[in-house]
């Protein structure tokens, strides 16, 4: 289980040395802000409007709050963001071991091909986690403009976490087929990007198949979570998303030692 | 220490490794020889659990490499032919990973990196970054990190190879003196590096042994006949012959304007048969010495010689 600290450790470390964390967490920032305060000033003039009826709109059974028009929307939009980003942070875990040749380091060590992929795994989750934590400031300014409910905030952004953990599951899974760190970027790029859109043709499809197709996409799991419904079904379809890809990837690293 | 039975080793169809067997005693220095592509990295790397082997059975400290590999893995510090250094870490940093990858206590870690660090002669460079040390530098961070466990074996794949003729020295001087408390197999395709180190050869072509022996054992085994090499000042017609001429030569060649290559049996002295003649003659001795065989020459032979035998069967 030390190795897994010791691997992850380093992993960490040399992101932090390496300009790519750096790029891809101001794109991170600069896109989600860009669409954050898009949504904010939507709902800044929506509120304006619906000023003077208020008494008459809530009489009817409508509302205007926060957490419904700008912390679902903005999760959505950052849940898409990171499909683009996050291939970028994975793209590297096993390709550019390959390339360096410092692969044979770790397999050389008394070290199980497991916690090798547990490690890296772990690596490019605390560093994903460490981005959507910096894209919180948006939540706090919210707080400090009205009064949002907490429930919905925090199931979404794990619900986020949740989704954000299946795509690295997938961009490590593909780095470990490669020892180009482009190829492993766009391979883990149009996984994550199937998956999320396994949903689309669902409505055309029989209904058994439709269900299935629904059923595995990333993307129909995280709509309850942004409305503050953390059901076990939906933890148990990422966490074993995760395990199972992780799975793949241990057996894809195995075999590549047999030829 | 290390026991290797009739490994045999596929990429695909072709084969890299065929049926080879040996064994390594604690605390020996064996030389691991052939020419790139003979097979010695694929050995290696099956001996460090990195690949299984297709055929065969290799043990490392009574450790079988398939079933055992984590306790062989504790026991062994390896140093590929590219060291595995992550070229953004700092050298300190990088060997204290090394330390907790190879499960040093935590405790210990500190003065392990300072032990290899001074051993390797590393303590100058212990907050520069790898990637911006000389490639001779790099070699013995690798180096360092091999031996950071304090392991009984180590396996080192061509640990001199892209250094400068200084930097060669110092190494192969460091593999001299963790010699002597640690097993050591090196592999190298340079020959008088190991006649320098190593207390024993294996020489592997294409994938099979062809021979391995202690050094003196190999010269003897290899030694069909006896050559003194003879150098004169004054060259005149009629050397060759007249050395020709001499009781019991096998044969002589001339390498240049003035220096024979004498033949005999191996259990002959001609050394003042030769003398007298060419004293008597006035050639003017320049040199005359018996010339053993180098490694290169045993080498040379022993793998050339396997050819033939394949050409013939083809």
């Amino acid at each position: 289980m030390k190795s897994i600290f010791w691997i992850a450790k380093r992993e960490m470390g040399s992101f932090l040395y390496s300009p790519i964390f750096y790029v891809v967490t101001t794109v991170f920032l600069v896109l989600y802000s860009f669409l954050f305060f898009a949504i904010l000033s939507d709902f800044s003039q929506a509120s304006l409007q619906a000023a003077p009826q208020a008494a008459a709109l809530q009489k009817a059974g409508y509302s205007i709050n926060a957490n419904e028009m700008v912390i679902v929307p903005s999760l959505g939009n950052m849940s898409v963001i990171l499909l683009f980003i996050i291939p970028l942070i994975t793209m590297r875990s096993f390709a550019e071991e390959r390339k360096n040749k410092t692969f044979a380091l770790l397999l050389s060590s008394p070290v199980h091909l497991g916690e090798i992929v547990a490690g890296k795994f772990l690596a490019c989750f605390a560093i994903a986690a460490f981005m959507i934590l910096l894209s919180s400031y948006s939540i706090i300014m919210i707080t400090m403009l009205g009064e949002p409910e907490w429930g919905p905030i925090f199931s979404g952004y794990l619900g986020v976490l949740l989704m954000t953990g299946c795509y690295i599951a997938m961009g490590v899974f593909a780095s470990s087929l490669t020892d180009n760190q482009i190829v492993a970027a766009v391979i883990g790029f149009g996984l994550a990007f199937l998956m999320w859109l396994m949903a689309l043709p669902a409505q055309n499809a029989d209904t058994g198949i439709g269900t299935i197709l629904e059923y595995l996409s990333l993307g129909s799991h995280l709509e309850p979570f942004l409305k503050g419904i953390v059901d076990s079904s939906d933890l148990t379809y990422y966490l074993s998303f995760m395990a199972f890809v992780l799975f793949i990837t241990y057996r894809v690293l195995d075999s590549r030692r047999w030829r | 220490m290390i026991e290797v039975e009739h490994l045999t080793k596929n990429y695909g169809p072709r084969p890299a490794i065929k049926d080879l067997s040996f064994q390594i005693n604690p605390g020996e220095v064996v030389g691991f020889l052939g020419p790139n592509g003979a097979g010695k990295t694929t050995t290696m790397n099956i001996l460090t659990c990195i690949l299984p082997a297709t055929e065969g059975k290799a043990r490392v400290c009574g450790f079988d490499t398939f079933d055992q590999s984590l306790e062989i893995r504790k026991v062994i510090g390896y140093l590929p032919e590219t060291p595995p250094l992550y070229q953004d870490m700092v050298v300190s940093k990088f060997l204290e990973f090394s330390a907790g990858l190879r499960h040093v206590p935590k405790k210990k870690i500190a003065a392990a990196v300072d032990r290899v660090l001074e051993r390797c002669g590393l303590g100058d460079v212990r907050h520069r970054i790898i990637g911006r040390l000389s490639k001779g530098y790099q070699q013995r961070v690798g180096l360092a990190q091999a031996m950071i466990h304090d392991p009984k074996i180590l396996i080192l794949d061509e640990p001199t190879i892209g250094l400068d003729p200084i930097q060669i020295i110092e190494i192969r001087k460091l593999i001299q003196e963790l010699g002597t408390a640690h097993t050591i197999l090196l592999s190298s395709h340079i020959l008088p590096e190991v006649t320098q180190i190593c207390q024993r050869v294996i020489i592997i072509n294409e994938g099979e042994i062809v021979a391995m022996d202690t050094l003196d054992g190999l010269n003897a085994s290899m030694r069909h006949s006896r050559r003194l090499e003879l150098k004169v000042r004054h060259s005149t017609d009629g050397i060759q012959g007249k050395l020709e001429g001499l009781h019991q030569v096998l044969s002589v060649q001339t390498r240049g304007q003035n220096l024979f290559v004498i033949e005999s049996k191996p259990d002959v002295q001609l050394q003042d048969e030769v003398a007298r003649l060419a004293l008597d003659q006035q050639w003017g001795i320049e040199e005359l010495k018996p010339m053993d065989m180098t490694l290169e020459d045993i080498f040379l032979k022993l793998t050339t010689e396997e050819k033939d035998v394949k050409e013939t069967q083809v």
